[in-house]
């Protein structure tokens, strides 16, 4: 089981590289026992089903996104071997370029932290209660109804 | 008995509220919650169910002091 964690529901721009660097320098300090750290960032598009996006905003269900991301965690934990693991994702107002999520992964050996990064990214993607709505170009907005394939 | 009943995205925009405070009388399960709280009959194909912030099926019985929400397919990330 990873030993360490971090859930972050974040409603400004963040840096994730800073992040993960600061978080990695708190949490991991005098450690020397990890040779893998994996990372995904999501980013916003400014292009989404052929249409020009110019913003979106990211609604969540506030005590739900902290459980469920828990849970999820709790799953990748019991399938490998994480040492420490920094979820980020943002809310609010979000403009095209601005990251959306950062999953950082660090583990003894890739396979874990290569897996267990693709893992808790796409049951993120399916079971963490966050929505999009989007602002297109013409004025108009719409929800956005489903993910992407991957 | 005392639910509180929460909408999310779409769904809070057809509804027309965030949430709803119901004093009901029980047994209910969840798809009663939604049909006592929106006059509506039944459960949109899509709509996903929590009860206590955890994922749930229509025919789960609530309790005093509950909490449901419904929403539409999830899409953040």
């Amino acid at each position: 089981m990873a030993s360490l964690r971090k859930i972050e529901i974040i409603d400004s721009v963040f840096d994730p590289w800073k992040l993960q660097q600061d978080y990695q320098a708190t949490s991991m300090c005098g450690r020397s026992d990890y040779g893998a750290t994996a990372s995904f960032i999501g980013t916003m598009r400014d292009i989404n089903e052929g249409d020009d996006v110019i913003s979106m905003v990211l609604e969540h269900y506030p005590k739900m996104t902290e459980k469920q991301l828990n849970q999820i965690l709790d799953v990748a934990c019991e399938r490998w071997l994480l040492l420490n693991v920094l979820i980020v994702h943002r809310v609010g107002k979000i403009l095209p370029e601005e990251p959306i999520v950062l999953i950082s992964v660090w583990s003894k050996h890739r396979a874990d932290a290569f897996d267990a990064c693709r893992f808790l990214m796409e049951e993120l993607k399916h079971r963490a209660p966050f929505w999009k709505q989007e602002a297109l170009s013409n004025g108009t907005s719409r929800w956005v109804e489903k993910n992407t394939k991957g | 008995m005392m639910i509180t009943v929460k909408y999310f995205a779409s769904l809070r925009e057809e509804v027309g509220r965030a949430s709803d405070i119901l004093e009901l009388s029980g047994p209910l399960s969840v798809l009663d919650v939604w049909k006592q709280a929106t006059g509506q009959s039944a459960l949109m194909n899509n709509v996903l169910i929590a009860l206590n912030q955890e994922y749930c099926e229509e025919d789960t019985v609530i309790s005093d002091g509950d909490e449901v929400a419904f929403f539409p397919p999830v899409t953040g990330g």
